[in-house]
């Protein structure tokens, strides 16, 4: 499965990762090398073989469901970013993380 | 040429916990923005999840009441995407393993203009586990958006249709009969302001007869059911009129707008999906033992299909009369109530579905805020049965009893509606009427039926309303004999 | 204050000297913070250091020394991967990505060793989000190997490697997904130790690939790995992958006898692709446990070379997906400047993350798209089960498993750099273990001498199976109570009082 320039800039826009021309470029011949070491797997006939997810066949623990959080929003917020485009103060306000507008 | 809509829905109901599916954060409706976003809601570095038992026990309620496979074994997936309001670029859900497989739910669709009512069954092809994203709030700051992920990790349960439905109207049976049967198990409140409980309906169309899937379109969020109902007819007749067009209907997202009762493609969110998902590795397999079954179903309410089959069994009421009071759990425990102080269950299903069904909806209240509770209605309708009164004494009593003006045996006293019983009497006024009314009896001996009635009517009058009609009928039908 | 240093101490030593007041905990500390000043500018193992912070502890634990309120690694300094959230810390991974970044809240482990009166004695640099071989890939800059500082000191734990490495502390934490704590024990010559997934909770370590991501202990013994497990180790309701057992002492079998031991090679870590002169140490140390009483047995782990492949699917597949969060919404970087959302996060992400992490994501997320799931994701969780069963069926014939812990010594920094496949394979003999979930650990075996005439330190691996730490932990000290290896020091940075 050779990999494109084309593919590097989908997964790239999947991924929300900025990808210039030559950056893509450069990107092509690391990734087609990884992918090359990936591609030995074809190899192995894996027919009948259940997927390993973790490594313990253990099942989901449960939570009682009561409270046990409190509100720490001020303290989370002092992380927030700065807003950008010539503001360096904190992109929230009124509680809310601001980010340019959201449309539908 | 004639068209056949098809119509599948999935359902987001919001479970009924305190705390979210993942964390120990409260999902109180309402909460100043992001006060209830913990370090797992806002997805911190290194926080984790770790799953709620009253989410799963839901499920399982649910599961149990739609006689669903309950998985032994379902997995968490997570659905990637980035979106402001998906602190973590994914959604934990449920992908390939859910944990509700398939069941059926039936519907009772309602008469509309010439077609009669009928009963239909849905089948419902999964229901899954998910957390709910948090809240864009937009006009706050001029340009920008607003995050609020007070809601990000309110535990749902996505309930998601066959194709099974073939008008609005099935549709709207449909949701408003899982409305209930999602309150009636305690899953969810059912408040649909609130978003609650939210409807994405595919439809598409196809030529009748035909057995080949049109292309469909989803309609998203509706949240009430006057809405879905103009959100379906305004998008079939969309689509109909544009493949008449000799048009092609692309698969898209739309949102139905109040406004002008129209359906319009989403711009955004949608372009090429792909939600890339695998099993979340920090969730473990969800494992649901039998016995974990029967404990849930040992706390389950007694399902709407075996109350109604009681009903009839029990109480001798018709399948209609039992499918009415089954519609919602209040209502049908206010029945049983009121037939357990003592009233006639046919009574008390007639006043109940009549009387007090009119009031409330005038009222805009609902039954469990009735005035009326179920003790002062049967004891209303017990001195219906012992002759105390008439019935329509009874209707008088029953608005001053909505009035609060005191109980009933007070309220038949204090107006003076108890009705003569005693046929000495009754005996004494049929004597005095028959003598003063002597031309009528003679025109009922004569073969006049109608003048019968008239000298009941002047009975009663004679008697201030006060006699009980049925035995003023005996009496004047033995003298007259 | 004592006559010599401290540094060389182990864990225990050090402890009994805190609780006989022979030195405060502020004294030790402060040894180890003028250590730090004098050979982290050079060496650049620390990512962040607060000395206020890091004293006001000291003083805390002298208190509680003093209340006679003590555990066994009250006082004693530590040094914390910066992967770890320490609340009021600056925690970056590593990365630009979370340069500005104050954790509001304490990791699993950070709790444990705060309740245990351990000293935080800073943040410890390493390759960005744990995704790299040689500390190269930080946004901190590289990481100087003690023994020689043109060299690396692996990774991604690199700064924890050579904070113990050149006793810039008295142990740290690491975190190993593919290698991240052997390799680099193995390149700067110390003991540390992976332990079965689910042992060490991850709640608050910054994920990387969160199936194969395990927490453990980078020390100067196995003993002092094992006191560090004590702290470590045990059950947290916060992560479900933790694994409720009850709580052990890891240093209980440490002194017992080898008399008996199995000892499996399996042969394909002894092939094509190991150095030979790590090739020779490794065989003389298995000459030292046979006369240790242990009984060698050849065996095979035959999907040895598809652990590569499987991890480069499965890590990066994972990764894709935990990064998303550093979107630059509620923390982390944000770009400067940007015209809408979608330029937002592509500009965000492409400022923020280095070039090794975005290739990561890239591959992890094209591994995971629409047509290529079932041929890569699926196909390399399948295979992982082969290569978990290669070890139930290895562990029939033996004990534990021993090997090189990297197919080299420390290899010169930039050397690898531009060639992702080359450095990948740094992990040949490490991957399978976090593949399979079992511990491994990596112990000082001797040295070899470089082509330029260095001598670097070689590790040799055991691999035990799940739950035997205790165990491994026994086969490493009772080869360290007959070796000096783990004693020796690089030279570069002896302190004045023992030159």
């Amino acid at each position: 499965m050779a990999l494109s320039i084309e593919d590097i800039k989908k997964v790239a826009h999947l991924a929300r990762i900025e990808v210039s021309e030559s950056d893509a470029a450069a990107t092509l011949t690391k990734l087609t090398g990884i992918l090359g070491l990936i591609e030995q797997m074809q190899a192995v006939d894996t027919t009948g073989i259940e997927p390993m997810s973790h490594s313990q066949d253990l099942s989901q623990r449960l939570r009682d469901d009561i409270v046990t959080k409190t509100n720490l929003r001020d303290e989370f917020q002092k992380n927030a970013p700065a807003l950008g485009n010539g503001s360096t103060e904190p992109a929230v306000a009124g509680g809310l993380y601001l980010v340019p507008k959201v449309i539908e | 040429m004639e068209w056949e809509v098809v119509i599948g829905l999935e359902t987001h109901t919001q479970l009924r916990t305190n705390t979210k599916i993942f964390s120990g954060a409260s999902i109180k409706y309402g909460a100043e923005p992001n006060t209830q976003a913990c370090e797992v809601s806002i997805a911190l570095p290194g926080v984790l999840p770790v799953l709620n038992k009253e989410a799963v026990q839901c499920a399982i309620k649910f599961g149990l009441a739609i006689n669903a496979h309950i998985a032994p074994r379902s997995v968490f997936a997570r659905k990637n995407y980035f979106y402001p309001d998906l602190p973590k670029g994914y959604q934990i859900s449920q992908f390939e393993l859910p944990v509700v497989g398939k069941g059926a739910v039936t519907i009772q669709v309602p008469a509309v203009g010439k077609n009669s009512a009928y009963e239909k069954v849905v089948n419902i092809t999964r229901a899954h586990l998910e957390e709910d994203a948090g809240k864009s709030v937009h006009g706050a700051v001029e340009g920008m958006s607003g995050i609020d992920l007070n809601r990000a990790g309110t535990p749902l349960l996505e309930i998601v249709t066959e194709p099974d439905m073939r008008s609005a109207a099935e549709a709207v049976a449909y949701a408003k009969k899982l409305h209930e049967l999602v309150q009636w198990i305690g899953i969810c409140d059912g408040n649909m302001q609130e978003g609650s409980f939210r409807c994405d309906v595919n439809v598409s169309v196809r030529p009748k007869g035909t057995e080949k899937l049109g292309t469909r379109r989803e309609i998203k969020n509706l949240n009430s059911f006057k809405f879905m109902t103009q959100a379906i007819e305004y998008e079939t007749r969309w689509q109909i009129e544009t493949l008449e067009d000799g048009g092609t209907i692309q698969q898209a997202t739309v949102l139905f707008n109040p406004d002008t009762g129209e359906t319009r493609s989403m711009r955004s969110k949608e372009e090429a999906n792909d939600y890339r998902y695998f099993p979340d590795p920090d969730l473990l397999p969800l494992v649901i033992s039998e016995a974990d079954k029967d404990a849930v179903r040992a706390t389950m309410p007694e399902l709407p299909e075996a109350m109604k089959a009681r009903f009839e069994a029990e109480y001798a009421l018709s399948s209609y009369d039992s499918n009415a009071l089954t519609t919602s759990r209040d209502l049908a425990n206010y029945f049983v109530a009121t037939v357990d102080a003592g009233a006639d269950a046919k009574q008390s299903a007639n006043w109940v579905m009549g009387i007090l069904a009119a009031k409330l909806n005038a009222a805009d209240t609902s039954i469990i805020d009735s005035p009326i509770n179920a003790q002062q209605l049967a004891q209303l309708l017990r001195r219906i049965g012992d002759n105390t009164i008439s019935n329509n004494a009874a209707k008088q009593v029953f608005e001053a009893l909505w009035n609060a003006e005191g109980s009933v045996d007070d309220i038949i006293a204090a107006k003076g509606l108890k009705q003569e019983s005693d046929s000495g009497a009754i005996e004494a006024i049929i004597d005095e009427v028959l003598a003063a009314n002597a031309a009528m009896v003679d025109e009922f001996k004569a073969g006049k039926e109608k003048a019968f009635n008239a000298l009941v009517g002047q009975a009663m009058k004679a008697s201030k309303g006060k006699a009980n009609p049925a035995q003023v009928n005996d009496i004047l039908k033995k003298k007259l004999s | 204050m004592m006559n010599s240093s401290p540094i060389n101490l182990s864990l225990s030593q050090l402890g009994e000297m805190l609780q006989a007041k022979k030195i405060s905990s502020v004294e030790l500390t402060q040894t180890f913070l003028d250590r730090i000043q004098q050979y982290n500018p050079s060496i650049n193992a620390y990512i962040a250091l607060d000395e206020g912070k890091t004293l006001a502890q000291a003083k805390a634990a002298d208190a509680r020394i003093a209340a006679g309120n003590t555990a066994p690694l009250t006082g004693i300094p530590i040094a914390q991967k910066d992967i770890f959230c320490a609340k009021g810390w600056q925690t970056t991974c590593g990365s630009k990505m979370l340069a500005n970044f104050i954790a509001p809240y304490d990791a699993h482990i950070i709790t444990q060793f705060d309740a245990a009166g351990a000293v935080n004695l800073g943040k410890t640099n390493m390759d960005e989000f744990a995704m790299g071989s040689s500390n190269e890939t930080s946004y901190f800059g590289g990481v100087k190997n003690p023994w020689s500082f043109d060299r690396v000191p692996g990774g991604s734990s690199g700064g924890s490697a050579a904070a113990v490495a050149a006793r810039l502390c008295a142990a740290a934490t690491g975190t190993d997904t593919g290698g991240s704590i052997r390799q680099p024990a193995s390149l700067c010559g110390f003991t540390g130790l992976k332990p079965t997934y689910g042992a060490v909770s991850r709640f608050g370590m910054i994920a990387f690939a969160s199936s194969l991501d395990q927490a453990g202990p980078m020390a100067k013994s196995a003993e002092d790995c094992a006191l560090m497990m004590n702290v470590m180790a045990g059950f947290d309701e916060r992560d479900s992958t933790s694994l409720n057992r009850e709580k052990e002492d890891y240093t209980r079998d440490l002194n017992l006898p080898l008399q008996g031991l199995k000892v499996g090679l399996p042969k394909e870590y002894f092939a094509e692709g190991l150095d030979a002169s790590v090739g020779k140490v490794i065989e003389a140390a298995i000459a030292e446990y046979k006369k240790l009483g242990a009984e060698i047995v050849d065996i095979s782990l035959p999907n040895t070379g598809l652990s590569i492949p499987v991890y480069y699917v499965l890590a990066p597949a994972e990764a894709s997906s935990n990064l998303s969060r550093y979107d630059g919404v509620r923390y982390g970087h944000r770009a400067a400047e940007y015209t809408d959302l979608m330029d937002m996060y592509n500009k965000s992400r492409a400022e923020g993350f280095g070039a090794e992490v975005k290739r990561r994501i890239l591959i992890g997320t094209y591994v995971l798209s629409a047509g290529y799931y079932d041929a890569y994701y699926l196909k390399a969780q399948q295979i992982r089960r082969l290569i978990a069963q290669d070890f139930v069926e290895a562990f029939k014939k033996c004990d534990v498993i021993m090997g090189p812990a990297a197919p080299s010594t420390a290899f010169k920094a930039g050397e690898k750099v531009d060639d992702p496949v080359a450095m990948y394979l740094q992990d040949i003999y490490t991957i399978s273990t976090n593949l399979a979930g079992l511990p491994g650990m990596s112990i000082p075996a001797g040295f070899a001498q470089s082509d330029d005439g260095v001598s670097l330190p070689v590790g040799l691996q055991i691999i035990g199976n799940y739950f035997d730490e205790a165990r491994m932990l026994n086969v490493a000290h009772q080869y360290q109570q007959v070796t000096d290896w783990h004693e020796r020091m690089p030279e570069l940075v002896l302190p004045k009082e023992v030159k």
